[in-house]
């Protein structure tokens, strides 16, 4: 997965961070097949910050599985960097929703963070370094002998943040990681992630089911239909780079986008009438 | 709790029932029922001097080794089987049938087999103790969080490394609760291998006591299974507090909020 440095320097674009050509998901289910995916093809050019958004139950956690190699697809190609994905890829690092569910209980939040960097024998020294750096970045410097039941549901994400980003991924899946934390932790949190990303230059796939904060936080919005689930609009969100949660969501533009996305979920719910049928069909089966 | 509060619930109880069963045998002359005094002096004079050496520590090593080796194997089993679908499914059943065989009737088929020894004893203890420990961990391995195994696996945490800093901790409440059954298991199975055939050890001397109408001396005997087994409940909960902290943090978080 290594970038020769001759690519590197190459003005002409290379090959996508990311690509997802034509996923397809199929459930095997007792009563029947479940399509979850049906058909999404997207790129993730490098360093950039694209937040999915879409309905509830439009497959994006299946994609995300299926993007970073816990779970194989029906069909369709996923390549990171070029290389094609077969299984968990060493240089991807995934935050589940499930913050308490993710960290090992059993460990201070200092050792979780140094975990994958230990098993990836990194030398002790430079794991350290590592492991301050990226406490210090989420901003939790003062808790590393702590363990993470004692801490907040926020700042448990944040270790989990900090375990990715010590990790040093080229790119950092994140599967609705603040649907569960207070509102006021999520702003401080999308704010966070912000920074991080300008900070590392990592390449970022954020899926959300919540439209302000897709629209507050990627460089590009892609809008995915209800199951089974297809592109249903790739959007670039031209906000200014920097962002704060007072003026950007009262730009005008920010509104805008922010309606525009909210229509097309809209739409994606009521969805093609095709797909009512199957949908119809589904249930009929359940 | 403070300490001495903590010690007061701890002696409350027995003290209380020594005080009863003192007044009540008052002017018992009941050969079979002895007086706590009488009882005390025998203890003293029965098990400290040679029969310590001869019976007690024999069978506290018998049953040492036979525990060590029955949550060893049980972990390193139940890991096995538990992470391995196939031999999960093709063992369980076989598993449930030898779990259904109380050990004490082993104790002749492992006399046959093993010989009279102490190899027999502590085999004995091995067949009965090991059981909560294997079944516990396999489904405890069986039950690991899904989430966290996502966790690892993203982060190629893998094989060797997965067991060591993800299951076996993972499971360690499981395995826990096992091993408190296995110690009782244990010291019954240690008693009863000693009491079929057998030229020292407790169970051997306490059957021997009661045969010789040595009353006193055979409750002296029960006493002191009575404090060994108090005695293992108590290295217990002390290693369990250590290893658990994490465990018994986490649940009285859960069930505050």
């Amino acid at each position: 997965m290594t970038v020769s440095e001759t690519t590197m320097n190459q003005p002409v674009k290379t090959v996508p961070m990311l690509s997802v050509r034509g996923l397809q998901k199929i459930y095997k289910v007792p009563g029947g097949d479940v399509e979850a995916v049906r058909d999404l093809t997207f790129d993730l050019a490098e360093g950039e910050l694209v937040c999915l958004v879409g309905p509830s139950g439009s497959g994006k956690t299946t994609l995300l599985k299926c993007i970073s190699g816990l779970m194989e697809q029906t069909s369709g190609t996923i390549e990171l960097a070029g290389a094609k994905v077969t299984g968990p890829p060493k240089s991807m690092a995934v935050v589940f929703q499930e913050y308490g569910r993710s960290l090992f209980p059993w460990m201070t939040v200092r050792a979780n963070v140094e975990l994958p960097l230990k098993n990836q024998k990194v030398p002790k020294a430079e794991r350290a370094a590592f492991v301050d750096a990226a406490l210090k970045s989420v901003g939790l410097d003062h808790v590393p002998k702590s363990y993470p039941w004692q801490l907040s549901g926020g700042m448990q994400q944040r270790v989990a943040i900090a375990r990715a980003v010590a990790y040093r991924p080229q790119v950092l899946l994140m599967d609705e990681p603040f649907a569960a934390v207070d509102a006021q932790t999520r702003a401080d949190l999308e704010d966070l992630i912000r920074t991080i990303w300008k900070q590392l230059g990592v390449t970022i796939l954020f899926v959300t089911h919540d439209i302000d904060e897709s629209v507050y936080l990627g460089e590009r919005v892609i809008v995915l239909s209800s199951s089974p689930t297809v592109v249903q609009e790739d959007l670039t969100i031209d906000l200014p780079a920097e962002r704060d949660q007072l003026n950007t969501r009262a730009l005008p533009r920010f509104m805008e986008l922010r309606s525009h996305v909210y229509a097309e979920i809209q739409r994606a719910k009521l969805g093609p009438v095709t797909e009512q049928i199957t949908a119809q069909r589904r249930t009929a089966v359940k | 709790m403070s300490p001495l509060t903590r010690i007061a619930y701890f002696f409350g109880l027995p003290i209380l029932l020594i005080v009863l069963w003192y007044a009540l045998s008052f002017g018992s002359t009941n050969f079979f029922v002895p007086k706590p005094i009488e009882l005390a002096q025998t203890l003293w004079t029965t098990w400290i001097g040679d029969r310590f050496f001869d019976d007690v520590l024999p069978s506290l090593g018998r049953l040492a080794v036979g525990l060590f080796f029955a949550i060893g194997l049980g972990i390193v089993l139940g890991l096995l089987i538990g992470s391995t679908r196939w031999l999960r499914n093709l063992l369980e059943p076989l598993l449930e049938f030898f779990r259904a065989i109380p050990p004490p009737v082993l104790v002749p088929l492992l006399m046959l087999l093993i010989g009279v020894n102490d190899s027999m004893k502590v085999a004995v203890i091995i067949s009965g103790a090991i059981w909560p420990v294997l079944l516990n961990t396999v489904e405890g391995v069986r039950a690991v969080d899904s989430v966290l195994n996502d966790s690892c696996r993203s982060y190629g945490i893998t094989g060797f490394a997965r067991i060591r800093y993800f299951v076996l901790p993972a499971v360690t409440p499981q395995i826990m609760a096992g091993v408190r059954q296995s110690l009782s298991i244990g010291l019954i199975l240690m008693v009863i291998s000693e009491m079929f055939a057998s030229s020292s050890g407790l169970g051997f001397t306490i059957v021997q006591f009661q045969r010789n109408f040595a009353i006193p001396e055979m409750w002296s005997g029960i006493v002191v299974l009575g404090l060994i087994g108090l005695g293992l409940a108590l290295i217990f909960q002390f290693v369990e507090r250590r290893v658990l902290h994490w465990y018994h943090g986490l649940k009285e978080i859960t069930h505050d909020s």
